[in-house]
């Protein structure tokens, strides 16, 4: 029996072949993929894992490919880190920090697409595209190269610099639409219906979408094979956090770690915050939104998962938080004040969300707490570029450093 | 000028393959329900009764329906009307 039993409608339960689909003909719920768990169950350990791959790849019995040949450049396995100092100016006792910028092209978006272009070569594939926020459009270019396969690429013009080049430089097929990600979006949707591309974020979506549980594996496995009890996670589409959530049940079930009471927060920035706002407001719909804010990757007004990821903090009693551009740009210089990393715009949210959940006491002291850090400064320097420390320029000898450490 | 509207692939075997089809209708809801006169089956997949399923984006000249009157949503001649699923992003 394969690992692989197919694709499942998240909404009736309806059944599919596993091929490169998306939309449950019937209720236009989004499919997911189905495992054959008891198999899986009698072929997958801790020791097993612990000898596997120093990347997500060691949790392969739990990702949806056939193949052994996996398209990877190592992402994935990355820090978990003890936050002492962002622990203790924040007042939290048991802080961690799960560094994801550290991945091959700076996202945890590698991850999803490493998934996705496996999958998509399985399937018979040539070519792979996809509607990015930027960092997608980064991991896409880079598999694309290294699979030897044509990249599609769609984002919206006014995308930051390092996203831009962060791409571009994998020589892809690089399109700038004059339009926000919703109309990237919706634009993509309809040449999928068109062109015979596996695009990673529509038809190979429940593929595409797995990769992130790997994130819940990696925290589990580095705490001890414990799930924590705390999440602060970054929201756009919400798939990242709904999948983290998937990934931790599964090792639930699988028996490799215990009882998962995991509150899961989420962070959105408050130019566009339509699932904080589906949260605070109680309602089950989330109202799409017009996007503006610096955190441009997580800038999707629209997101398609937006009620799973609302699901799945009230399910486990986490909050749900929003802070501005100022609090944006503060939450990242903190970050690398206190723990020497780097993050993009949607780590700024995230360390900002962080904070207000621990001043207002939503997170406890003593509670097991990981913030998912999922991108890297350096593609959005624009964002704090009035926020850091500039060189002070002197004659190169040593009597103008000395005057100048004077006054320092 | 009849209005056109846009076909996603899942429910295409509905309209007999077809992309694009035409209405004359001039609110969301008589549209939805015109196109089902002409292919039973189809208000039922993206109309819960109540409002438009969760899982589908109805725009018409480019504007999503929520951002207008919802299923009230006055359709002049010649608009283009497209239904889409919901994708995630990236
Ligand atoms: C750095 C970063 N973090 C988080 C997210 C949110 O991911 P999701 O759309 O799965 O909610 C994105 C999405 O593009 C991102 O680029
Ligand atoms: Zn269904």
């Amino acid at each position: 029996m394969e690992k692989l039993s197919g694709l499942k409608c998240k909404e009736c339960g309806r059944k599919y072949q596993a091929k490169a689909i998306y939309v449950c003909e019937f209720c236009f719920g989004p499919l997911e993929v189905d495992y054959n768990y008891k198999q899986i169950k009698s072929h997958i350990s801790k020791e097993k894992i612990k000898t596997g791959p120093n990347s997500q790849w060691r949790y392969w019995e739990l990702l949806p490919v056939e193949t052994e040949s996996v398209i990877s450049l190592g992402e994935g396995f990355t820090p978990l880190l003890p936050a002492r100092n962002l622990g203790k100016l924040l007042g939290l006792e048991k802080l961690y920090i799960k560094n994801d910028a550290v991945n091959p092209t700076y996202s945890f978006k590698d991850r999803v697409v490493s998934v996705a272009i496996t999958r998509a070569v399985e399937l018979g594939f040539d070519t792979v595209a996809c509607a990015s926020t930027g960092n997608l459009a980064c991991s896409v270019s880079a598999y694309g190269a290294y699979a030897g396969i044509k990249s599609f690429v769609f984002i919206p013009v006014d995308l930051e610099k390092g996203k831009i080049i962060g791409a571009g430089i994998y020589q892809p097929n690089l399109i700038g639409v004059e339009g926000n990600y919703d109309q990237v979006n919706r634009l993509c949707s309809e040449i999928a219906d068109t062109f015979p591309w596996a695009f990673v974020n529509i038809n190979i979506r429940p593929y595409y979408a797995e990769g992130s549980k790997t994130l819940g594996f990696e925290v589990a496995e580095q705490l001890g094979w414990k799930a924590p009890e705390h999440v602060v996670i970054p929201l756009a589409s919400g798939c990242l956090m709904t999948k983290i959530y998937k990934g931790l049940k599964e090792f639930d079930m699988l028996g490799l770690i215990g009882k998962v009471r995991t509150k899961f927060s989420g962070a959105q920035a408050e130019g566009c915050s339509p699932i904080v706002t589906a949260y605070k407001e109680n309602s089950e719909i989330v109202k799409p939104v017009k996007p503006n804010t610096i955190a441009k990757s997580l800038a999707i007004g629209n997101p398609a998962d937006g009620y799973y990821a609302w699901k799945t903090m009230k399910e486990t009693g986490g909050f749900a938080e929003t802070v501005n551009d100022e609090e944006i740009i503060e939450g990242i210089r903190v970050l690398a004040e206190t723990e020497g990393i780097f993050t993009e715009t949607a780590g700024g949210v995230t360390v900002g969300v962080l904070k207000k959940l621990a001043q207002t006491g939503r997170i406890k002291k003593d509670e097991l707490t990981v913030a998912f850090i999922t991108g890297n400064g350096l593609k959005t320097q624009e964002a704090v570029s009035e926020a850091v420390s500039r060189p002070k320029k002197i004659a190169p000898t040593l009597k103008a450093f000395t005057e100048e450490f004077q006054r320092m | 000028m009849a209005t056109t509207v846009k076909i996603p692939a899942p429910l295409r075997k509905l309209t007999g393959n077809q992309a694009l089809v035409e209405t004359e209708a001039e609110t969301l809801i008589d549209l939805i329900s015109d196109l089902d006169r002409k292919y039973p089956g189809i208000k039922e997949r993206i109309y819960d009764g109540k409002a438009i399923r969760r899982f589908i984006n109805i725009f018409v000249n480019g504007e999503d329906v929520r951002f207008k009157d919802g299923i009230k949503t006055k359709i002049t001649k010649g608009s283009d009307v497209s239904i889409v699923p919901a994708i995630a992003g990236g």
